[in-house]
């Protein structure tokens, strides 16, 4: 073997500028490597997306047709038209916080070291993760609509609107999986990481507009659901798919979503990086 | 340069726990280090500090010259690991697995499937390579595992554990990829916990113990500093079995006689053991004892160990796992 390797001589200054610009070379090629892996687990595994699958469903005829009556009473909407949005996003969080769990899987087996001893980009891992439930949710919210369609749910608000609805959703999925990122690196324990999913997303989710309008809870409890991000972006679907204002949901949940990839994501990369 | 691995008073604790303490050490090029150690000895903390998974607490240390630490990014392409865990994904096929490997090194696809193919074909995993790993026996995961961190041709490889729980017939198949690797210029570190297969494959031998480097050597050298040869003696009848011992410890190196009554065996420790035992057949002639077996049996890696350390593997394995409970 005659590999001729040239010591580097770079100072720790170069060296990180390097390892920068090195992580950005080949972000792209290894995430979708290890996009295209955790893919395969849901192809090879596919009562993994049971939930996912069936989850919708189930809300959608329980919220309806249980609560709907209540809820819709001497109202305006027509529940479904309401509840629909709100299904959309709380569904997918669900599903991408599937994301910290396989993360805390590969913690836990050891998968990471065979990882972390190859030159690949170190947020990768997590990235792929990220990426592969995000693509899930993504064709998620296509099948959800579809089902919803059939019970009789309607667009309102314009042809334009309703394509970019599953495309917000996407985004605001894609960045709610960092957060469930940290928590699998944080945690490094699937179990733990599973029932994380039950005390984030369960509380986050009704404790907003998505199965009511917030104006029928406790003024206390209102407080909290008018800055819950979920209730951002659960109306600015909701008005992307029925009409309505768009402009400030559209800002603060464009500002949730860089907080949660910049902020969280980075945060969750950099403690993957210090698992030792 | 023609050491492959350079280390340095390489040391490593977790806060009051040393798992490492001034470990100095140096792999030829080309050659096969065994590093030899019972559980908890510190093998693996090593082997992630050279493999860039861990840093030191102090100390240096340089694969291939590039350090472990400042210059982990290069060093990554030029290594491969194969753990004790086998890393190896359960839902992929063993082709898909190697292939991912193939691509986190940033290997041109074509380029992978060329090299998954011909490891395939190396490591007799051609009928299994599309299915998912899921149905793999163990020794085919080892396999698998060690295709796959190979598949960037490294000039350096570790093996960590590489055998640890696998089957006999696994493990001897295991050995002679290892050796085949080793033929074709490979470095490699493998670390073991069993002494045999140290002294089957590795050129040099390092034994630690409780985070410290105790002794250094091939393996003649090693079995030498244990100073010994063993003469045993298997007579035919179990009455025989003491005065046979009260014959043999008057030639024992240390006056003392290791009596098996079970196995009607007795067995001494000697510094010359042909010539000793000329000696000892005479004197069991003379006294009339007849014998059912005899034999002169070089010290074991694990004669080694009790001469250094003053215990057996074992009992260190059980120690360090006290220690750390």
């Amino acid at each position: 073997m005659t590999t001729q390797i040239v010591q580097p001589q770079d100072s720790p200054f170069r060296e990180a500028i390097g390892s920068l610009l090195y992580e950005f070379r080949w972000l792209a090629s290894d995430t979708a490597m290890m996009t295209w892996r955790n893919l395969m687990h849901y192809r090879r595994n596919p009562e993994t997306l049971a939930s996912t699958i069936a989850g919708p469903v189930m809300f959608l005829l329980l919220f309806n047709y249980v609560f709907g009556g209540a809820i819709g009473a001497g109202r305006d909407f027509n529940y479904i038209d309401y509840l629909v949005p709100g299904i959309l996003i709380q569904n997918n969080l669900f599903t991408v916080m599937n994301t910290g769990i396989g993360i805390a899987q590969d913690l836990q087996k050891g998968f990471v070291d065979r990882y972390r001893s190859l030159p690949m980009a170190r947020s990768a891992v997590l990235g792929g993760r990220v990426c592969a439930t995000t693509l899930v949710s993504f064709a998620s919210v296509y099948w959800t609509l579809a089902i919803a369609l059939i019970f009789g749910m309607r667009f309102h608000g314009g042809l334009i609107p309703a394509l970019i609805l599953p495309l917000v959703v996407a985004a605001f999925c894609f960045a709610f999986a960092w957060v469930s990122a940290l928590v699998g690196v944080s945690v490094r324990n699937a179990e733990t990481a599973s029932s994380s999913t039950f005390f984030v997303a369960i509380p986050l989710t009704f404790l907003s507009s998505t199965f009511v309008p917030i104006e029928t809870m406790p003024g206390w409890l209102q407080a909290f659901a008018e800055v819950n991000p979920i209730t951002h972006v659960v109306n600015l679907c909701r008005n992307l798919a029925q009409g309505g204002p768009l402009e400030s949901y559209a800002w603060v949940t464009a500002f949730w979503i860089a907080l949660m990839v910049i902020g969280i994501g980075s945060l969750a990369t950099w403690r993957y990086r210090r698992i030792s | 340069m023609d050491n492959a691995i350079e280390v340095h008073q390489i040391s490593k604790s977790y806060g009051k726990v040393v798992a490492l303490e001034n470990v100095d050490l140096q792999v030829r090029r080309g050659s096969v280090m065994g590093l030899l150690g019972p559980n908890g000895a510190g093998k693996t903390t090593l082997v992630r500090i050279l493999t860039t998974l861990l840093r030191p607490s102090s100390g240096s240390a340089t694969v291939l010259g590039y350090d472990v630490v400042r210059h982990a990014r290069h060093l990554r392409s030029y290594i491969g690991l194969a753990g004790q865990s086998a890393a190896v994904d359960d839902l992929l096929t063993g082709r898909e697995n190697i292939h991912m490997a193939g691509r986190l090194y940033h290997m041109p696809k074509r380029q992978v499937q060329k090299r998954a193919d011909e490891l395939l074909n190396q490591f007799d995993l051609v009928d299994a390579a599309d299915r998912s790993v899921k149905g793999y026996s163990g020794g085919m995961r080892r396999r698998l595992d060690l295709a796959a961190s190979l598949v960037a041709n490294p000039p350096m490889i570790f093996l960590d554990e590489p055998t640890t729980g696998l089957d006999p017939r696994s493990r001897l198949e295991l050995w002679d990829v290892i050796r085949t690797l080793v033929s074709e210029g490979t470095t490699v570190l493998l670390t073991t916990q069993y002494l045999e297969e140290a002294d089957q494959l590795a050129d040099q031998i390092t034994v630690i113990d409780l985070g410290k480097v105790i002794a250094q050597g091939t393996a003649d050298e090693l079995k030498h500093q244990a100073g010994s040869e063993f003469i045993e003696i298997t007579v035919r009848d179990t009455e025989d079995t003491k005065r046979a011992a009260s014959v043999l410890s008057n030639y024992a190196e240390n006056n003392e006689c290791d009596i098996d009554e079970e196995n009607n065996k007795t067995s001494i420790m000697v510094k010359d053991g042909a010539s000793i035992m000329v000696q000892v057949v005479r004197s069991l002639d003379t006294e009339d004892i007849p014998v059912a077996n005899m034999a002169v049996r070089q010290p074991t890696l694990d004669d080694v160990f009790l001469a250094i350390t003053g215990r057996t593997a074992e009992e260190a394995a059980t120690e360090s796992e006290q220690d750390t409970n």
